[in-house]
Formats: structure tokens, sequence, C-alpha cells
């Protein structure tokens, strides 16, 4: 038996020989490894990006709603009873000890009006530790305060959005009056840039008052109930867990549900809402990667093609190899390991296209990818695999060749 | 001990019911150094028995032995080390690679005889410089003549020391002049004590050999042995 590098290097040299018809066979295997690299490292970035933006929602959050979370099947029901109450707000804040801060969030869409222009924006009623939740903090002015909750102050914070399209960009809206439903309200600050949100929202296209103020002014009427979600956060992140049972058992027990009456309200954490979503992206890259593998295989249909062609057109070297002393599995081979070489060669040089498409992807979507190395390794090896499986049998029929009808091939 | 020993070598095709002996009986001694033509008309068994003698097929009767070793029975892996080892061949249409230099064409039962890189490019040259095209080394066959192919085949052939050299109408494609250079090259290497075999349909190239072996109906007819090449 000759060395496996001896063999490589008459492989190369094959395929050396005809260049332009190695790279058209390789072409196969190049697209099929680029696009399963470029679904998955474009997937994996999505992923990595929808991560992020849900967990810069904040650190430790834990979003309690009004109503069952699985009442009549149907999770869309959640906050639709509001169940949670003013009064369940602030025990939760008092009297939890692995909860560090509560703040309710009642939202509506509805217009602001400037003296120059109008915008139609979501309007948020919140207290001041809706802010530090969210470690959201103030670009200028100042936040809302106790006070201004306390008071029902017409106040309010606003968004760089909010603040770019009522004021114009680069005209400070510190003191400016916003008019939301015929009241006037003062601008006392604007927040630092959000971005997008999970849900690919503006987060910064928002203006927030005091939840007392939204209560009295926009929703209409002091209800004792909280129409919104309420926004917890956890000493630590050790302490959501905790933090969750905590409040299950105060609310039930507020709430006198009996012991085997479902909870009248829903926790979901951010970690349970990464999750959902990452999960769901994974399906999708993962359906994506199973085509791509698909056009692999048929990369090494082509291969195949490809070898038996060449066995076909070689039958006269393969006599003259056999005749000066080649056995069947030198043969072998040598025919297998030049259809090897060609998938890896093919598969490296899909990696590199793959991983290029998905940055250039990626970037224009406004994200970077990310490369998973598990999944490149796995391309190449696929790849390898298939260079093997589908040379297997040209190299069979060429090491199976008689010397003597080789030798005559015309 | 002759180098080549064949005793009662029969050889049948068999294709559907019908069976065709296209050598029957054949016992045929040729010892080191000797310089035989084969000759018959096309159907006599020459190449048949020429496909047995290289290795490259099994007779189906008798025994055949190279060098003492009866190599009548042996599988396809073995009769390609014997053929590496023992047998050089050399083709009518010459069989040197396309698209391969001279030098590497040359190297090829090397590769197969697990010759290392560096020894097997050494050996190679001596075996070009040994036919007289060194200076052609780097040179592929399309850019070499006929004559100078088959030169090449012929370095092929010795590279790896054989003591037989089998030729299978080594002048078929070239034209009388250099013909009689080939012929009268493959006649020196018995100075060697090669022993080469080689088929040929043409009189005055069968008349460089030392011994006729001519062929009809799959039996040797005649075994002639004379001067051999006119010096």
């Amino acid at each position: 038996m000759i060395p496996v590098t001896e063999t490589f290097r008459m492989a190369l040299r094959a395929l050396r020989r005809n260049t332009l018809r190695s790279i058209l066979t390789a072409l196969g295997i190049i697209i099929g490894v680029a696009a399963v690299v470029a679904m998955v490292s474009i997937g994996e970035g999505a992923k990595g990006r929808i991560r992020s933006q849900i967990e810069g929602a904040g650190t430790n959050v834990i979003l309690v709603f009004s109503g069952s979370s699985n009442s009549g099947g149907m999770r869309g029901g959640m906050g639709s009873q509001p169940t949670i109450t003013w009064d369940d707000v602030r025990a939760m804040q008092s009297e939890l000890t692995a909860v560090r801060a509560v703040a309710p969030l009642t939202r509506m869409m509805t217009q602001a009006i400037s003296e120059t222009q109008t915008w139609t924006t979501t309007v948020y009623g919140t207290t001041a530790d809706y802010f530090v939740i969210r470690n959201w903090d103030i670009a200028a002015g100042s936040g809302l305060s106790a006070s201004d909750v306390a008071g029902a102050t017409k106040n309010v914070v606003i968004g760089r959005t909010v603040a770019d399209k009522l004021f114009g960009v680069g005209v400070d809206p510190l003191g400016q009056v916003i008019r939301i439903r015929n009241a006037p309200y003062t601008v006392i600050g604007v927040l630092a840039k959000k971005g997008q949100g999970g849900m690919g929202d503006d987060q910064d296209d928002a203006i927030f008052v005091p939840v007392s103020a939204f209560q009295a002014r926009i929703q209409g009427g002091l209800g004792q109930f909280v129409r919104g979600p309420v926004y917890v956060s956890a000493m630590t992140s050790e302490a959501i867990e905790p933090a969750r049972a905590q409040i299950a058992s105060l609310l039930r027990e507020r709430h006198r549900l009996a012991a085997d009456a479902e909870d009248d309200f829903s926790t979901t954490t951010m970690a349970e809402m990464t999750g959902i979503f990452t999960s769901a992206m994974s399906t999708l890259t993962n359906l994506l990667a199973a085509i791509a593998l698909v056009s692999l295989v048929v990369g090494g249909i082509g291969v195949m093609n490809i070898m038996l062609v060449s066995v076909t057109e070689r039958t006269r070297e393969i006599g003259i190899r056999m005749a000066v002393g080649a056995q069947p599995g030198d043969i072998l081979r040598q025919f297998l390991i030049e259809s090897l070489t060609l998938a890896a060669i093919g598969g490296a040089i899909g990696v590199l296209l793959g991983l290029g498409i998905a940055n250039l992807v990626a970037a224009a979507f406004g994200w970077s990818m990310l490369a998973r190395t598990d999944i490149i390794l796995m391309a190449l090896g696929v790849s390898a695999g298939v260079g093997v499986i589908f040379g297997l049998y040209p190299a069979l029929k060429a090491s199976r060749l008689d010397p003597i009808a080789a030798l005559r091939y015309e | 001990m002759a180098l080549l020993e064949l005793r009662g070598i029969g050889k049948i095709y068999q294709s559907g019911d019908t069976e065709f002996a296209a050598l029957h009986d054949v016992d045929l001694d040729i010892e080191r150094g000797e310089f035989v033509a084969v000759t018959g008309s096309s159907g006599s068994g020459k190449s048949t028995l020429m496909n047995i003698l290289g290795c490259l097929d099994t007779p189906s009767r008798g025994t055949f032995k190279i060098d003492g070793r009866d190599v009548s029975q042996l599988s396809r892996i073995e009769l390609a080390s014997i053929r590496n080892e023992f047998i050089g061949f050399i083709f009518q249409s010459f069989n040197l690679l396309a698209r391969t230099s001279a030098v590497e064409n040359v190297e090829l039962p090397l590769i197969y005889a697990g010759v290392s890189g560096a020894e097997r490019r050494r050996r190679a040259l001596e075996a070009l410089e040994r036919v007289g095209l060194a200076h052609r080394a780097q040179h592929q066959p399309s850019q070499l003549s006929g004559g100078q192919q088959q030169r090449v085949a012929i370095a092929r052939a010795l590279v790896t020391r054989p003591p037989l050299i089998l030729a299978d109408e080594p002048t078929g494609n070239l034209d009388s002049v250099t013909s009689v250079e080939i012929m009268k090259f493959l006649a020196e290497l018995r100075s060697s004590g090669i022993t080469v075999v080689f088929v040929t349909h043409e009189h005055d190239i069968a008349a460089f050999a030392a011994r006729e072996l001519a062929l009809r109906d799959g039996a040797i007819i005649r075994d002639e042995r004379r001067a051999g090449v006119s010096k």
C-alpha cells in the first residue's frame, strides 16, 4: 500500500489537471455548505440579537399580569380581566424580601401635540422605579419622582424619538409643553436612546407620565385595579425564582384563592420570553439548515456523476497504473481520496462563502452574525463524508477494472 | 533455472455456452538475458500468451513460474506485486500518462513499489539518462516525438530494474528509422541480463531477436534460435 500523502498528492495533481471541471463539480458542495453555514450563522445572530434585546428590557425582571395564564386555554386572556390592585402592588413592594422594585405600566396609544407637530405615540403611566428596573437612564433633565406620582403632576419624561418628532432634531425639549387628550404636560426629562425592543418596536417612541396622572386624566377613573403589567425586579438573578414564588403566594393570599383554585394572575420572566423567541428561531434555523443540507446531497450526486465520467475517461490511465503494479486497493484509494479532496475543498470554500454571505445579510439587517464552530465543523465533516460516500461507487468501479481491457480502452 | 517456465499452459475463454481455447498445452522455457520475438497472425494466441507472461491474466490450466515462483493461481493483488517487481511493460501506443512530465511518468512504477520522493526522482532521472532523454525530463508526452515517447516508456519499464521486459508491438507506431533505433536499444538490454520478449508481426523487426516463437491456433508451431541482431 502506498502512503496516503502520496495518494493525496496524486489527487491534487489530477484535480488541477481539470481545474474548471473540478471547480464546477465542487460548486454543488460549495453552495450546499455555504447555504448551511450562512443559514445557521444568520439565525444564530438573530437569536443572539433577540436575546440581548429582551434581556436589555431590564435585569432580573419578572412581569406580573392580571388574569390566568391559561384561562380558557388562551394566553391572550392575560390582563384582560384586571385582578391586581394598587394595594397588591404596594404589598409586593413592601412585603417581599426577594423583590427590589415594583412598577406598574399602563399604556395607551394616543396623539401627542406640540406647538408645531402632532405625533401618534404610546403614552405610559408608571413610577420612578420603572426606569430603575429597566436600567433606563435619563439623558437630559430629570426623571419622574415620587412626588410626581403622589401628586399626579402633569410632568412627563419622553423618549428620543418623540422628542425628535414633536420638537425637531437638535431642539431642547426640556420645559416644552405637550398636549395629550387636551391637557398640557411639561417635559421634565428626555430618556437615553434604547433602540429596538424585542418585538422590533421602537422603545424610544414613548411618553411616560406619572401613573396617577395617567389614571386620572388619560385612562379615566381612579379604579382600584392596575390596567397593565407590573414590572418587578428581583434582588439578584438567583432571586428571580424565589421572588416569583413570593409574588404568587402573596397574590393568592391577598386574592383569597382557595387551595385548588387557579391563579388569577400570571408571571413570566425575561428568561422565559427569551426562551420562547429563541426556540422559535431555532426551529426556523434548523428547518432552513435541513433544506440547505439537501442541496449538499445534490452536490454529492454531482461529485459522483463527475467521478464516474472521470473513471471512464481515465480507464487507460487506470490500466497503465495497474500494469506497472497498482493494486486494486491503490486505485480505489486514489479515486476515493480524489473525490474526498474535491468535496473537502468545496466544503472549505463553502464555509468561507457562507460566513461572507451571513456577514453581508446580518449587516444589512443591522445585527452581527454568529458563526457556530460546531456547525462549521459539521458542514466540513458532512461534505467530506459526501465525498467519500458518493466517491465510493466510482472508485470501486475503477478498482475492479480488468487491466487488459483497460489498457485496450480507446 | 529458467526465468520463465510454462508447463501445459492452457487458456479457455467462455462466452455463453461456447468455449474457446486461446492457448492449449504450451510448454516453454525462457532463460535470463534471452531476446525473444513472438509472432503469429491475429487470433493465434500471442496476445493471450503475452497477457499470461505479463501476469495480467492467469492461465486456466498448467503452471507458470517466474524465477521459480509459481504465479499461475495468484490473486489480483499478488499479481500486481509480481508485475511491479518482475516485469516492465512497453506498449505499441506508448501508454504514457497525458499532461504528466516524462520524469513523473517514469516514476510511476516506483510509487507503487513504495519508493519515497527523492530516491524516486533520482532513479527516474537515471532511467531517463539511460535512454538518452535526461534533457527532456520535464517535457510532457505531447511535446515529445513518437520515438522519444517510446524511450520514456522504456525508461519507465526499466526503472524498477525488472528481470523481464514485455513489449507489445513496440515499433507499431514508429517509422522505420526510429523502429531500428528502439529495437537496437532493446537488444542491448541483453548485456545487463534483462530478458526481453516482444510481439511483432513484422519480419524485419522479428529478425532482431535471437529466438523466435511462432504461434498458430493457440500453440507454438516454431521455436527457433539464431544469431539475432546484426551488429
